[in-house]
């Protein structure tokens, strides 16, 4: 609690119990009068004056205008009636000060629940000078720069270990809450905590444009980015409050004027004013302004607590439609990384021919000469091998150990005049021939990630009609991998522009109520993921494209957190949607009720505070979305 | 040019009403207020000084909400 709340804490008290202790004393008329006022201006001092100065700017229709012409109101009618009811105009300020008084205490405390989800700003950075180490504001820490980062810190910059070794817990950013294994030559993303070494790190990123920055800027800006609910509720807040003064207005001057005139019955001035006056009680539209974008804040701070982050309130509204799935293959459902597979039909042992493989493809860099010499797994020694040569769309031919060693596609065998056999495996063959005569093939292919298939079945257990793989593979290993994933449609071989063309024409046929999400790995799918409806970047740790061009972002590989963050965004969704009828409904009954005379002031301002209260309780449960 | 304040209102629907009187003031050519956030991010047009607007943004927002601060 800040001062202010608790000063109107004292305050609440302190007229409650006047309040109370004033219905025990006999006393009538001025006196009477008097006392309840002493209660109504400790509570209502500060919404009277703020009434009056509303008046002066010609602003009326506040709030505080409102609550002060009605409970001033409803003194004037105990003194005009002699009712000496002075409980009611009191109760309705004193209930409306607590339900602003909560409003207060459960936004600022929600505000910070979840700038403590988001404990990610380091607020140092250590670096040496003469041998001592020195705390600094990472905002001064200039590119290149070494900064030591000790046990239980958090690393303040983006950049690479140049010593030491330790585990980095990263579930601030990730959600994920095993540790990663950290040593010198790796590169180290800020926001990570470091668990058991001291690091020496050296920075390749300013600390404005570090991860860790960037995200916080993220989350923080996210909430400016409305949704259609909350356009909706500002527009509705313009017109209704409004509206339902000039019903009151209507509702204290015409009953008794047609009562009077036309039906020659008592006029009851009286009545109808308490009448109209219970309605403007009614008509704060607190509960629904302050509901709508607590839920949507709540809902992106639970996400980013679970790694998933979202660009803003509408992204997440749109999510919780998203009923087509389309993916990339590479990298996103893939790791992305080859992997000798098997060894076929070869005459020499499987170790030798992968020896022989690796040194012919010794000298490259391309992904698949990098997976054959990991299978082979021992260090290469390069004086083994001569006269290599790379003929391109072709392979690779080179003498190793004084044999002819040739490795590459059918293309090649056939060319080098020796037959192939053909293999029914599905990826990358490479066929091997050693002295002329052919010796094998060796099958390379993309690993599947273990989540992939559970990613899946979750999206479509979450009630997404339809899962598309677009890549830019063969065709065969494309249909195979959809087959083993359980993917509706695949379309292969495309190209970069063909996916955003696919992608077109997917949003033209789907319905129109529903939304199509794309998820890419963010560094070649930028133009997919801004032409979806909603796209999604995974494993953006360190990758600034994603960051950019995604409008959600999953911080690390995990596609089952596709599946989580459309849970999220629908539970997000439910409770706004919740809010919205119940706010709607209950004032609508409520002024309904006033309107026939059922409901008097005490009932009007119950509901009024009540409905805030509950919708406010209610936006809360947004943040809890660790079990979805 | 675009600058974020930070500011202090206590009730949602007065944070609104800020973002649209601030709309009205000579030289903001959009603003956005974020109440979750206790943030006014203010787009000024071209050629406007801030030093100059946001005494002008504070006052147009006092006439709607008397009780709010812009720290600028």
């Amino acid at each position: 609690m800040n001062k202010k709340q608790k000063k109107m804490l004292i305050r609440i008290l302190v007229s409650a119990a006047l309040l109370i202790g004033l219905h025990f004393v006999p006393i009538q008329g001025i006196a009477r009068l008097g006392l309840y006022m002493i209660p109504y201006l400790i509570i209502g001092y500060d919404i009277l004056r703020k009434a009056w100065k509303g008046i002066l700017n010609r602003r009326v229709f506040d709030e505080a205008f409102l609550m002060a012409v009605a409970t001033i109101g409803a003194i004037a009618i105990a003194i005009y009636e002699k009712s000496g009811d002075f409980n009611e105009a009191v109760a309705v300020m004193l209930f409306y000060q607590i339900g602003e008084w909560f409003q207060s205490y459960a936004v600022g405390k929600s505000r910070r629940n979840i700038s403590e989800l988001m404990d990610i700003r380091p607020d140092y950075a250590n670096i040496e000078v003469d041998g001592q180490l020195e705390q600094v504001d990472p905002d001064e820490v200039e590119v290149g720069s070494i900064i030591i980062v000790q046990p239980g810190e958090k690393v303040p910059i983006d950049g690479v270990i140049v010593e030491g070794a330790s585990s980095l817990n990263t579930s601030a950013l990730t959600g994920e809450s095993l540790p990663r294994d950290a040593k010198a030559g790796d590169e180290i993303t800020s926001g990570c905590i470091n668990m058991t070494g001291v690091l020496k790190i050296q920075t390749t990123k300013e600390f404005g444009d570090s991860t860790v920055s960037q995200i916080l800027d993220m989350v923080e800006n996210a909430s400016s980015r409305k949704s259609k609910s909350e356009d909706f509720i500002a527009k509705f807040a313009r017109v209704y409050t409004p509206l339902v003064c000039y019903c009151a207005l209507a509702l204290a001057v015409l009953p008794p004027i047609i009562s009077k005139f036309i039906l020659g019955m008592d006029a009851n001035v009286s009545q109808w004013v308490y009448r109209a006056l219970t309605f403007l009680v009614i008509s704060c539209p607190c509960a629904l302004v302050i509901s709508i974008p607590l839920s949507f804040f709540g809902g992106i701070g639970g996400a980013s607590n679970q790694g998933v982050l979202v660009k803003g309130s509408n992204y997440l509204e749109a999510l919780a439609q998203a009923k087509y799935v389309v993916f990339d293959k590479t990298g996103t459902l893939t790791k992305g990384v080859f992997e000798v597979d098997d060894v076929h039909h070869n005459k020499l042992e499987r170790e030798k021919l992968l020896e022989y493989a690796a040194y012919a493809e010794s000298a490259s860099s391309h992904p698949i000469s990098k997976s054959i010499q990991a299978a082979y797994g021992k260090p290469l020694d390069r004086s083994r091998v001569t006269d290599i040569q790379e003929i391109g769309g072709h392979g690779i031919t080179a003498v190793v150990d004084g044999h002819q060693v040739a490795a590459g596609n059918e293309k090649l065998m056939t060319t080098l005049g020796i037959e192939a056999k053909p293999c029914h495996h599905v990826g990358t063959i490479i066929h091997m021939a050693i002295d002329g005569e052919y010796a094998g093939h060796i099958v390379i292919s993309d690993v599947i990630k273990e989540n992939s298939k559970e990613a899946i079945r979750r999206l479509k257990k979450a009630g997404v009609k339809k899962t598309i793989m677009l890549t830019g593979d063969a065709r065969s290993v494309a249909e195979s991998v959809a087959k083993e994933l359980g993917i509706d449609e695949v379309y292969s071989e495309l190209l970069p522009a063909d996916k955003v063309a696919k992608v077109e024409e997917i949003l033209a046929s789907k319905e129109e109520s529903t939304k199509l999400a794309f998820v890419g790995d963010g560094i070649n799918d930028a133009p997919v993921l801004t032409r979806a409806d909603i796209g999604i970047a995974m494993g953006a740790m360190g990758s600034d494209a994603a960051i950019e061009a995604a409008d959600i972002v999953l911080m690390d590989d995990d596609p089952l957190k596709i599946s989580k963050a459309i849970k999220i965004s629908r539970k997000c969704i439910r409770i706004v949607y919740q809010n919205i009828w119940f706010a709607i409904g209950i004032k609508v009954l409520a002024l309904l009720l006033g309107a026939l005379g059922i409901a008097n002031m005490w009932i009007a301002i119950i509901a009024d505070v009540g409905v805030m209260i509950l919708a406010v309780l209610n936006a809360i449960r947004a943040l809890f979305v660790k079990n979805l | 040019m675009k600058k974020t304040y930070k500011i202090e209102v206590d009730c949602a629907n007065c944070a609104n009403l800020m973002q649209e009187a601030t709309k009205k003031v000579e030289g903001v050519a959009d603003c956005n207020v974020n109440f979750m956030t206790l943030k006014m991010a203010v787009n000024f047009a071209e050629g406007a000084d801030p030093k100059a607007v946001m005494p002008v943004v504070l006052k147009e927002c006092r006439k709607v909400e008397p009780d709010c601060e812009i720290f600028f």
